[in-house]
């Protein structure tokens, strides 16, 4: 494996194991995903890069969810690799550390709300006070501290999904992955997510987030990449994105128009 | 017809008034069981849980083995433990068997493989919803076997209740490997085979009764702490 060109790429690759070594900027390179002979993604090539908000677009079926699993580590490329920093991560199975993901439906474990969060940060070797300090902080910041005792499962979806942000925010991952986060939220429980994604993306973490909703895509995103049938079609800045998509797909796809 | 209304009606004597062999036969029965799926969920809950999880050579082996050996008839077990911990076998000199800890190790090898296979199903079932977002978190298999035990509690509890059953209502193992010794290794069911065989219907049957309460008790016990609980954590 050649390195790359760009200048970019020439910054050292990260540590393993510490924590606080910066692992961004990250790189898909040539990444194809296949299950049963069958081509789910494409030949993705994407650089993730610090500060901006990345929103991933494209109808169902265009490998939006599957991107953000390989590039977090939950699967395994069928070819090509996933880089930070430089370093070519294992994929599956490897512990996805310096990031986190906030899913469709977040899985919440049998226990109290302030024990989602205390788990998650055990699992990064956490000290008691500091769980503490960061796991009030996160339940302040999500709007949760009076749900704090209350058992995870109790909570409606809306609170669970500020849950699982608040869980993810504690960690304060170098990037945030979060697939279709309001997919199944109301508009008010939608707009709370959305804020504090802005607020976590203010505090400094990379977002990548996939939606198919357009208006919560114009509100978030600083860049868009538009994915299609699993290749990636279009990368570019959100207000180019929304006013002359370049491919024809995203044109039919921005008018409402269904793409197959 | 009129030896078997008579014999209830002894039965149920011996019950009200706490007959002191009887006492004595359930409490040893209860020790003797409850002990075995207590060590057998030591062993059963982790393995099972480890055996969903882990990845290694021969696990789908296991996973048929386990399985298999939850319906190991208990003589066959009885048999076992009796050939190792007899006076020429390889583990003699403890000085065992016919002994309640003999019963017990017979009834912890019976139990085990069925908490196992169960605990292994459960389990596997729960990493299938848990195992995107633990292993985003960062859990390696050996941390996600804690939490898939505790999260899957109600459901173990369960599982536990099935081992219990099958310990309480077998006679094969215990009654090789404790020889029904009265006031020594005697339990319910190798109390109930030997007084039917020898013609004393009423102990037979008012421990036939105890043996059946007792199941139902546990049961409704475990369902009326599983429901008060799992309402409190969903």
């Amino acid at each position: 494996m050649t390195a790359p060109e760009d200048p970019r790429h020439r910054v050292p690759p990260t540590s393993e194991g510490d924590f606080r070594a910066p692992i961004l900027p990250g790189r898909l390179e040539a990444v194809s995903y296949e299950i049963a002979g069958k081509r789910l993604i494409d030949g993705i090539t994407l650089d993730i890069e610090a500060g901006t908000r990345t929103i991933v677009l494209g109808p169902n079926g265009a490998g939006k969810s599957l991107t953000l699993r390989l590039a977090h580590g939950l699967i395994k490329p069928t070819s090509g690799a996933v880089f930070w920093r430089n370093r070519k991560t294992e994929g599956a199975g490897a512990a996805p550390r310096r990031q986190a993901m906030v899913f469709q439906r977040p899985v919440m474990l049998r226990r109290s709300a302030a024990a989602n969060i205390d788990y998650a940060l055990a699992l990064h070797g956490f000290a008691r006070a500091e769980r503490r300090r960061r796991r009030d902080a996160a339940l302040a910041r999500t709007g949760l501290t009076a749900a704090a005792a209350q058992p995870a499962r109790t909570l409606s979806g809306g609170e669970q999904q500020r849950l699982a942000l608040a869980r993810a925010w504690a960690l304060e991952p170098q990037v945030l992955f979060l697939d279709e986060p309001t997919a199944s939220l109301d508009p008010s429980a939608t707009r709370q997510v959305e804020e504090i994604v802005a607020a976590i993306a203010a505090s400094g973490t990379k977002i990548v987030m996939t939606t198919h909703d357009l208006g919560q895509a114009k509100r978030l995103a600083d860049e868009v990449v538009f994915l299609h049938n699993g290749r990636l079609l279009e990368r570019s800045p959100a207000a180019d994105f929304f006013e002359t998509p370049r491919s024809k797909e995203a044109q039919a796809f921005l008018s409402g128009e269904l793409l197959w | 017809m009129n030896d078997f209304t008579a014999a209830f009606g002894e039965a149920f004597g011996l019950i009200a008034r706490f007959d002191s062999d009887l006492v004595e036969i359930v409490g040893l029965s209860l020790r003797v069981s409850l002990s075995a799926v207590f060590f057998a969920a030591l062993i059963g809950l982790p393995l099972g849980a480890a055996v969903a999880l882990f990845r290694f050579p021969g696990r789908r082996l296991l996973a048929v083995l386990l399985s298999s050996f939850m319906g190991l008839p208990p003589v066959v077990m009885g048999l076992v433990v009796y050939l190792l911990l007899s006076r020429a076998g390889p583990l003699g000199v403890l000085g065992l068997l016919f002994t309640p800890t003999a019963m017990i190790v017979a009834q912890t090898l019976l139990v085990t493989p069925i908490l196992a296979a169960l605990t292994r199903q459960v389990v596997a079932d729960l990493w299938t919803e848990y195992g995107e977002q633990l292993r985003s978190l960062g859990a390696t298999p050996a941390r996600a076997v804690p939490t898939l035990l505790w999260d899957a509690r109600f459901s173990l509890v369960t599982v536990m209740l099935a081992g219990f059953g099958r310990a309480s209502a077998e006679v094969g193992a215990v009654m090789i490997v404790g020889g029904n010794i009265d006031h020594v290794t005697r339990v319910m069911t190798t109390a109930i085979a030997l007084e039917t065989s020898k013609g004393d219907l009423p102990l037979a049957l008012g421990l036939g009764i105890v043996l059946i309460l007792l199941t139902v008790a546990i049961n409704a016990a475990a369902f009326l702490i599983q429901g008060a609980t799992q309402e409190r954590a969903a």
